[in-house]
């Protein structure tokens, strides 16, 4: 057993954790944060994808104890209040998801994408980065429109602030 | 309309709780005392089980308990039931072994469970699991229906000589003869419908709770159907009789059929939460789920089509072999048989039809329904049977199909479905715009100037959904009804809930069941909530599957509304001083027609609930349920056209465009509506290019997770162009026709028929991968 001691969506925490545990199941398990879902055990599907320090990442490929020290945001931190994350708003706004379950992944990852593409993000970039998102539902069609509209909406509110 | 009413695409009140990570799943609910439960299942396709030794096991700390299929035996739990009987040809009843949720003494599968451990914590009972030793003695196995059908190949079940569970016809076989006889030309086509792993993407889980005071359990599962779930695991399985048992559906992580059928992991919950005297909980693994989620698909088929020199087809001859796996699976019989011969004269008037579909055990996962669930393998057949025809005729594929499309309705087929309303013309001419098909030819011409191989594909595919009415499933076999029911209660102060029997796993009720109300009422959907997916909240229900949500579960809540409606105009009427038949509804209001008296929704609902001047006679309150039984199935159909290029080097294929134009009758979300159909198109394209569950000569899987099985990724596939065109259901007072499978009926088809156009009409079967797409081109 080991003490981990992370920031999950702003606030410090201390867990006790065996060493082999995951930091999906930190998250799900001991904190209580379930939004993080599990869909494969293999890294594949990314429904487990989380924000280590602000980069997006499969918390299921991660050990609970490589996370000591990190900051840690989840799908039940990104929007403020009541007030949804812009991609939050872009996913609802374009049917961007049926069943919800590899929602919170990709909204995470999806978010990391347009950080990183923040000057050009097409539909053919969109698609290549949600490689590692897998969706059963939507066919990916609606996601994809909802990224590039979140993209805009990200650049305005960041022109705003 | 109105802004939230029938034919707005009103984003989904459900949403928010799935974007802000609150959605509650099956894996998200703890229990106080929770123990957990690990399967230990069979490495070997085929095999007796010698002996278990959990002594290792039980003595580890934090362990529980291992219990084995032996143990479930004596406690006399029911095996699992298929619940569609089918005759064969001979008048025999299928021919069924017996399928323990344990295995007791021989396991036929990969992933079979033989016992089960029961731990304080997820990893004490997969850490306790590796300490069970099972002495296997491995027998011969049969990995697939070729060799199952062989002479002398290793027998599944005694109760089942050959492997063969049934060997079932349709049709007019001697009508079908006499017009091959006289035909002009022939065409035949042999080819393999892939089996897939459904793979929705939240595993299955349960978690079982019995109250030991109360004698109840209470049963949280990823379910499509929580009444059947109950009804069955009450009358078949002995766990307990149905007043005793709760089903709770919460948010399910998608079905696509899969989580339909009552599986060993929730009996073995429920009878080991008894056992230990705690709540037990089980979460598959993605692994588990490709070991034991029902699969889909999987027939060998050869068809032969006549003409007549004109080019009408005069006759359609049928012959397959479907896999079933090792056990039948709960509605798995009725897969290949009325949900898949019935639809074998597509869009075509056919005037004689024949089909032998003979049913076949190998020691493989259990097959069963999913998205589409035969209706997929008959439109393959078909489609690719039309493109195939039209090639070898050496006339347009359009023209074609358009020259045999039927176009009076009602339109009997010969194998027992009747249409009620169409028009392919209008879809195929949709389509055809949608994709410029006159401009094709110049296309080609362009990427050949490239380097690239481009083709076009057709499918005109038709579906029966809505899965009713009772009698004629009764009369086909069905185990149960098929009927669905709601209950709407408007409140005290004019809030509405609306219970209802379907169970919604991504398709969106909780918002189009709402629109139904705001349309009806007038009142703004925030008013409306549904609840669903509990035995306990809502009376009963048949469940989510065969598209049936809107054209019988949102039927059955337009019968509760028009019974309120008309208690509520009595109300009014007599609170008003007016006659019944002058109140109108209008945007909240119960109004006198003519007049500008007026009583809101809420002072009826109060007035109903306060009793204190109702009609002689009225009751109080202001609910009412329905059971809705409709009278034929539905028939959604449409084009679908796919246009791509294949690299002739690689042989990858590139989409250039897909079109889809579908006759759903009336939409009551298009948003949503449009979701669905993008979501089925991807099912259906990722089982031409990609998906395969495979397995080896030894029945071993070699596709169980998703490094090796090939799930449609963003960068697999393009957007889609989309278009309606309408004719409405006759069968339901909304019209509705149901949208959920659609997609994956029709693009296999389109896509393979595209890709054999493209490299000039060779052998190719799906998975149309690169590799294969390149030895068709280079032989």
């Amino acid at each position: 057993m080991s003490t981990v001691k992370l920031t999950v969506n702003g606030k410090q925490v201390a867990v006790e954790v065996e060493d082999r545990t995951l930091l999906v199941h930190l998250l799900r398990d001991h904190l209580n944060l379930t939004g993080t879902h599990v869909g494969c055990d293999t890294s594949q599907c990314g429904a487990c994808v989380v924000h280590i320090d602000g980069r997006a990442v499969k918390s299921c490929t991660v050990l609970a104890g490589q996370a000591d020290g990190s900051s840690v945001t989840t799908i039940e931190g990104i929007a403020k209040g009541d007030e949804l994350h812009p991609m939050q708003a872009a996913f609802r706004d374009n049917h961007g998801l049926q069943c919800g379950y590899c929602t919170p992944g990709m909204i995470m990852s999806a978010i990391d994408i347009v950080h990183r593409h923040s000057a050009q993000l097409d539909e053919a970039t969109v698609r290549e980065e949600l490689e590692g998102n897998i969706c059963r539902c939507t066919g990916y069609h609606n996601i994809v429109k909802a990224v590039l509209d979140a993209a805009g909406r990200m650049k305005l509110a960041q022109a705003a602030e | 309309m109105g802004i939230e009413g029938i034919g707005a695409s009103v984003v989904r009140k459900e949403d928010k709780r799935f974007i802000t990570g609150k959605g509650r799943y099956v894996d998200d609910i703890k229990l106080v005392g929770m123990t957990y439960a690990h399967f230990i299942r069979s490495p070997h396709a085929h095999a007796k089980v010698r002996s278990i030794d959990a002594s290792g096991a039980e003595a580890m700390p934090g362990v529980i308990a291992v219990l084995t299929g032996k143990q479930l035996v004596d406690d006399k739990i029911g095996n699992l039931i298929c619940g569609w009987a089918i005759t064969s040809k001979d008048g025999s009843p299928m021919k069924m072994g017996a399928w323990p949720a344990m295995a007791p003494e021989t396991v036929r599968f990969v992933g079979q469970a033989v016992a089960v451990v029961i731990a304080e914590s997820k990893n004490l009972a997969r850490d306790a699991a590796e300490a069970v030793v099972v002495d296997y003695e491995e027998l011969p196995a049969v990995p697939d229906m070729p060799s199952a059908l062989k002479a002398g190949a290793p027998q599944l079940h005694p109760e089942a000589p050959g492997n063969v569970v049934y060997d079932w016809s349709i049709g007019d076989e001697a009508a079908v003869n006499a017009a091959f006889a006289k035909a002009a030309n022939v065409v035949s086509l042999e080819l393999t419908n892939n089996r897939l792993a459904p793979n929705a993407m939240e595993p299955r889980a349960a978690i079982a709770d019995y109250d030991t005071a109360e004698e109840h359990f209470t049963l949280y599962t990823t379910s499509q159907n929580p009444h059947v779930a109950r009804l069955v695991l009450s009358a078949f399985y002995n766990i307990a009789p149905e007043h005793k048992l709760r089903v709770i559906a919460p948010d399910v992580g998608g079905g696509f059929g899969s989580k339909i059928f009552i599986y060993p992991e929730e009996m073995v919950a429920l009878w080991a939460s008894k056992k230990v005297g705690r709540p037990v909980k089980w979460t598959g693994d993605r692994t588990e789920a490709f070991l034991t989620d029902a699969h889909g698909r999987d027939h060998i088929s050869k068809a032969e089509m006549a003409f007549d020199a004109n080019n009408k087809i005069v006759g359609l001859r049928v012959k397959t072999h479907a896999n079933f796996g090792a056990y039948m699976s709960l509605f798995s019989s009725s897969v290949p048989t009325y949900l898949y011969a019935t639809l074998l004269s597509g869009q075509y008037d056919i005037p004689a039809i024949y089909a032998e579909v003979m049913g076949v055990y190998t020691n493989t996962t259990p097959v069963d329904a999913y998205r589409g669930a035969g209706r997929p393998e008959a439109s393959y057949l078909l489609e690719r049977m039309m493109e195939t025809a039209a090639r070898q005729l050496k006339v347009d594929p359009a023209e074609l199909r358009r020259k045999n499309f039927i176009t009076q309705f009602p339109h009997q087929t010969p194998v027992i479905m009747a249409y009620d309303t169409g028009d392919f013309n209008a879809s195929l001419d949709a389509a055809l715009k949608a994709i410029d098909y006159a401009g094709f030819p110049a296309r080609k011409a362009q990427a050949q100037a490239q380097g690239k191989l481009r083709g076009i594909g057709f499918s005109c595919y038709i579906e029966a959904c809505g899965i009713a009415p009772s009698k004629a499933v009764g009369s086909l076999g069905a185990g149960v009804g098929l009927w669905e029911s709601a209950e709407v209660r408007v409140n005290p102060v004019g809030t509405i809930e609306i219970l209802t029997g379907s169970h919604s796993h991504g398709q969106g009720h909780e918002t189009t069941f709402c629109q139904l109300v705001a349309d009806r009422l007038g009142v703004p959907i925030s008013q409306v909530q549904i609840v669903h997916g509990d035995t306990d909240k809502v009376q009963f229900g048949m469940g989510t599957y065969g598209s049936r949500s809107a054209a019988v579960g949102l039927t059955a809540i337009l019968k509760a509304m028009e019974k309120v409606e008309a208690k509520a105009k009595k109300i009014a009427a007599h609170q008003l001083e007016a006659s019944e038949g002058d109140i109108v509804i209008e945007n909240g209001e119960f109004k006198v027609a003519g007049t500008d008296k007026a009583m809101a929704l809420p002072m009826v609902a109060l007035a109903a609930y306060t009793a204190h001047n109702l009609p002689d006679g009225m009751e109080p309150g202001l609910k009412e349920t329905a059971f809705y039984d409709p009278t034929n199935f539905t028939f959604p159909a449409g084009t679908y056209i796919c246009e791509l290029e294949v690299d002739a080097k690689t042989g990858k294929t590139s989409f250039v465009n897909f079109v889809a134009a579908d006759d759903f009758g009336r939409l009551i979300n298009p948003m949503i509506v449009e979701g669905q159909v993008h979501g089925g198109l991807v099912q259906g394209i990722g089982q031409a290019l990609l998906e395969h569950a495979v397995y080896d000569g030894n029945g071993q899987p070699v596709t169980a997770s998703f490094m090796d099985y090939a799930m449609p990724r963003a960068d697999d596939v393009p957007s889609f162009k989309l278009s309606h065109t309408t004719t409405l259901c006759p069968g339901n007072p909304l019209g509705v026709k149901g949208c959920g499978e659609a997609g994956a009926i029709g693009a296999s088809a389109a896509v393979i028929n595209a890709i054999t156009d493209a490299i000039g009409n060779k052998k190719l079967e799906m998975p149309a991968t690169p590799d294969r797409v390149w030895h068709a081109i280079n032989g």
